[in-house]
């Protein structure tokens, strides 16, 4: 029976999996996408089969600061009178492999963790009285269940070597593997010492750069993962197969910029993933002196090829359509944080007060205020020996947060019919004067774009200025004005900020004339209607509005919308950059 | 733990390179801002250059890595009450403290020793991230993620040289003159302009653009990983010129001499681009003798500052979101009007 396409593509992720098992830290880690399911739960046995060395340890989403670093360990430092310390998941998993469950909504915090842990194979513990290094070389394996262009944050997955994606495949196409412990253990004793030959080094440069890659980090992983790809072989030198495999698992994903396409290219969902047969002719020597565009020489052309049939279709759309690929990554795991303020924000210090109002009992700041009493106490304790330590209530510190509600300013900009290409350039200079002069206030801006039959995320909430240039750099223009589905991608946007525990203020520039329905197709009734609707359900987030009408004749239609979301009209014929700016400056001020 | 990767191995990425050179020849330049991608090597190359400076003289198991060759007045608390006039000495590598994301700010800045505290009733300090980094480095990474509170501390410290702490009924203060190592993606956040400010040098990293570089990135790494002891021996000789190279410009930088045009230049440049405040100057004329004293010269030109120019002040340019070239093409651009008036 011939394997189908998909138990290719299962192969492949094992493959994968058997190369991430041989050397789980020096490949950094492995990206799984998928949705939780059979499939996955099938991919994470095999994992746990295949495992050479060290503990398996899982770090869940809201896994606690101190419980992956380390920390105090309070019932023997209570009972002692003397410090003990805990050591941290990351720490116990030292030789082995880390599972990161649901990475896409992991906080920033855990990733910095983790991230510097992957590069250094040890952690710095600076905390809690403590102060060391300590070995923490793992191998990590981060589950992203991320939906569309959701992923997890950039800075980890850069540090990863390998990525798959399941989502396509079901439990039939996974074919028993033919891989076992045995061929790991050989692999694992040898792939440090296999040839890389100096002409599959200068063909993987050359697909890096014709693929956009810059990240230095990302070339050296490749590079490991094609010895240990050969040493899985039982190769002693590398042959351009296990660089073209290399390329599928590591460096398609990262690609920035599409080279060349083959012409017969599809673009398909499912990669068509023949990878062409390994050319048995020496690769020919790259020109040294070709500097922007190398010229492609054969075996290149097939590891681009190959690359293509494996970008993920959401980032192939996006590199086809020249933008820049971006991942919408939410620093997430924050939902219905708003109602918990005595916990959240930044740790400003300490005060005294009881732990069980509610505040959050910081134990050294406790320590050291009851540390000054203790031979006092010691000696009007009337039962003397009972305890080695003395804390009394008012001893009791909590840490002080500060919770400044941060304020996210989202431009909904009406990029349709003839006045699009200004309103579109007096939004971006809007959110570039903005960032300019925010920066320091740790606010940030967003921008939806409208037009044609669809709404687009221009550029997700941001603080940079880079990020932002970078993403208004092209700016789409022209067509029908498909409100409705503008007013739902701000609700959409706006509950998202609102669950960061941010305050969002949405500013529609449009003459509020839609013409597009939900569907994407014209007419004008259904079109109003439906944005009425999606208004209303806008209104009920209860979320700061403004509408600002730009066309020369104000039209009622803008009113009506801004009564709609419960938000402020305002006529602005002449609206510009610096106007835009200081309106939403005094807006943000009077609420 | 392997020895780090060689300093001088380091493939391109002159302008970081440099910018660390200056810095260890001479500290008062301020700190180094290295900005960039992802995965450019940044902490390779300021670990790199910490084993490649030479060893620094400390008293034995001071926390403070107090300077023996130094009148004990200057000495930390600790040195000074042992009255023994011949204290220990011994030799160390220059301290790099990593400065980790989400470390606590009494490990920062030190903090009362509990254990002490509990155990036998005393007060003692127990010093923190900023005594260890006393006449090393201080690497922050992702510092334009690093919590407010911190930074504060941080910036305080690294202005006065001095760490002064109030707090738990302790009073205390040591010395902490430190260079201040920052990295950071661009893309993730700015960077406060105090902390900015803070910043004597800035560069700006990115990975070659040939596939020349890109092979040698790649085999050099390769032949590192193979046989780290190997590779280590092999760039030996070349590391050990770059620390004579160093050591030499250390005694040599003092004697720089500035001429005054060479002064009214910098002061020009510094009019034209409008930069805020004498800091831009000052540091200016420090990296560019600093360079002159590099490359064995000893008289400052003006050449030394075009060179150093761009990486001194590209961050204290005010900032005009407006205008699409950066900060680079308009030193480039006033540096050319310069040359032709």
């Amino acid at each position: 029976m011939m394997p189908s396409l998909a138990s290719k593509h299962w192969a492949l992720a094992e493959a994968a999996l058997a190369a991430f098992s041989v050397a789980p830290h020096a490949l950094g880690g492995l990206w799984v996408r998928s949705p939780p399911g059979p499939v996955r739960t099938l991919f994470l046995e095999l994992a746990a089969d295949w495992q050479l060395s060290g503990t398996a340890k899982r770090i869940p989403l809201h896994a606690q600061e101190s419980r992956l670093l380390g920390g105090i360990e309070l019932t023997q430092t209570l009972t002692s009178g003397k410090l003990h310390w805990e050591s941290g998941l990351l720490t116990q998993s030292h030789g082995g492999v880390v599972t990161l469950a649901m990475a896409e909504r992991v906080q920033r915090q855990t990733i910095a963790h983790v991230c510097s842990a992957l590069d250094a194979g040890t952690l710095t513990l600076a905390r809690e009285g403590m102060s060391q290094t300590v070995p923490a070389a793992f191998g990590l394996i981060a589950l992203d269940e991320g939906l569309e262009e959701e992923q997890p944050q950039a800075a980890l997955t850069e540090r990863l070597g390998l990525r798959i994606d399941l989502g396509s495949l079901s439990v039939h196409d996974a074919l028993p593997s033919d891989i076992d412990r045995a061929n790991l253990l050989d692999a694992q004793a040898c792939w440090t010492s296999v040839v890389l030959q100096d002409s599959l080094i200068e063909t993987l440069a050359a697909t890096t750069l014709a693929l956009g890659i810059d990240s230095p980090r990302a070339m050296v992983l490749t590079s490991r993962l094609i010895k240990i790809l050969a040493a899985l072989e039982g190769r002693a030198e590398a042959i351009e197969a296990d660089l073209e495999r290399a390329v599928i698992m590591a460096l398609a994903h990262r690609a920035t910029r599409l080279p060349e396409l083959p012409p017969e290219d599809t673009g398909e969902e499912i990669p068509e993933s023949e990878p062409p047969e390994a050319q048995s002719e020496e690769p020919e020597e790259e020109a040294p002196d070709s500097r922007e565009q190398p010229e492609v020489t054969p075996p290149i052309d097939a590891m681009i090829e190959a690359a293509i049939a494996h970008i993920p279709s959401g980032l192939l759309a996006s590199l086809r359509a020249g933008h820049q690929p971006r991942g919408k990554s939410s620093t997430g795991g924050k939902s219905g944080s708003q109602q918990r303020h005595k916990q959240r924000g930044r740790p400003v210090g300490t005060e005294a007060g009881d732990p069980r109002r509610g505040g959050r009992l910081n134990l050294m700041a406790t320590l050291r205020a009851a540390a000054p009493w203790q031979t006092l106490r010691r000696q009007q304790a009337t039962e003397p020996r009972q305890a080695h330590l003395h804390i009394k209530p008012s001893d009791f510190r909590t840490t002080r947060f500060r919770h400044q509600r941060e304020s996210t300013t989202l431009f909904v900009v009406d990029a349709s019919g003839s006045a699009a290409m200004h309103r579109m350039a007096e939004a971006k200079g809007a959110v570039e004067l903005l960032l300019a002069d925010c920066y320091s206030r740790r606010d940030s801006v967003a921008l939806i774009a409208f037009r044609g039959s669809t709404a687009e995320l221009l550029l997700p909430p941001t603080r940079s200025l880079v990020r932002a240039k970078k993403a208004l750099a092209a700016l789409p223009g022209g067509g029908g004005t498909p409100l409705a589905h503008a007013v739902e991608l701000t609700t959409l946007l706006s509950e998202q900020i609102l669950r960061d525990g941010a305050t969002p203020t949405a500013v529609f520039l449009t003459d509020g004339v839609a013409n597009i329905a939900r569907d994407g197709t014209p007419g004008r009734q259904r079109a109003k209607d439906e944005a009425m609707t999606a208004a209303k359900q806008f209104r009920a987030l209860n979320s700061r509005a403004l509408v600002i009408d730009a066309s020369p004749r104000t039209q009622q239609k803008a009113r009506e919308l801004a009564q709609a979301l419960g938000g402020q009209y305002l006529a602005m014929p002449q609206a510009d950059a610096e106007g835009l700016r200081n309106i939403v400056r005094s807006v943000e001020a009077n609420n | 733990m392997p020895a780090p990767y060689p300093f001088t191995a380091i493939v391109a990425q002159q302008d970081m390179k440099l910018a660390l050179l200056i810095a260890a020849v001479d500290q008062g330049v301020g700190g180094v801002l290295v900005m960039g991608d992802r995965g450019t090597g940044k902490s390779t190359a300021i670990r790199a250059l910490a084993a490649l400076l030479p060893k620094i003289s400390v008293i034995k198991n001071c926390a403070y890595n107090c300077d023996p060759e130094r009148p004990p007045a200057g000495h930390c608390h600790s040195c000074q009450r042992e009255d023994n006039p011949s204290l220990k000495t011994t030799s160390v590598s220059i301290p790099v403290v990593d400065l980790p994301l989400g470390a606590t700010e009494d490990r920062v800045i030190g903090a009362l020793d509990i254990e002490r505290a509990l155990h036998a009733g005393e007060k003692a300090f127990e010093p923190g991230l900023l005594a260890r980094a006393h006449r090393g480095f201080l690497y922050i990474d992702e510092v334009n993620l690093l919590e407010d509170h911190i930074v504060d501390a941080l910036l305080d410290v690294a202005a006065s040289g001095e760490n002064v702490v109030e707090r738990e009924g302790l009073s205390i203060r040591h010395s902490a003159r430190f260079v201040l190592v920052g990295s950071g993606n661009p893309e993730e956040g700015e960077l406060r302009p105090q902390l900015l400010d803070r910043f004597g040098l800035s560069v700006d990293v990115s990975t070659p653009q040939d596939v020349k570089s890109r092979v040698e990135i790649i085999r050099q790494r390769d032949s590192y990983e193979q046989d780290p002891e190997g590779f280590i021996k092999q760039w030996r000789r070349k590391e050990s010129a770059q620390r004579r190279r160093i050591e030499q410009a250390r005694e040599q930088v003092a004697r720089v001499s500035t001429p005054d045009e060479v002064l009214e230049f910098a002061a020009s440049l510094c009019l034209q681009l409008g930069t805020d405040g004498l800091r831009g100057e000052l540091t200016l004329l420090r990296a560019g003798r600093a360079l002159a004293a590099l490359n064995k010269k000893d008289q400052l030109t003006c050449n030394d500052i075009r060179s150093v120019a761009p990486m001194v002040l590209r961050h204290r340019l005010r900032r005009d979101p407006l205008d699409e070239s950066g900060s680079d093409s308009r030193i480039a651009r006033v540096l050319e009007s310069m040359e032709a008036s």
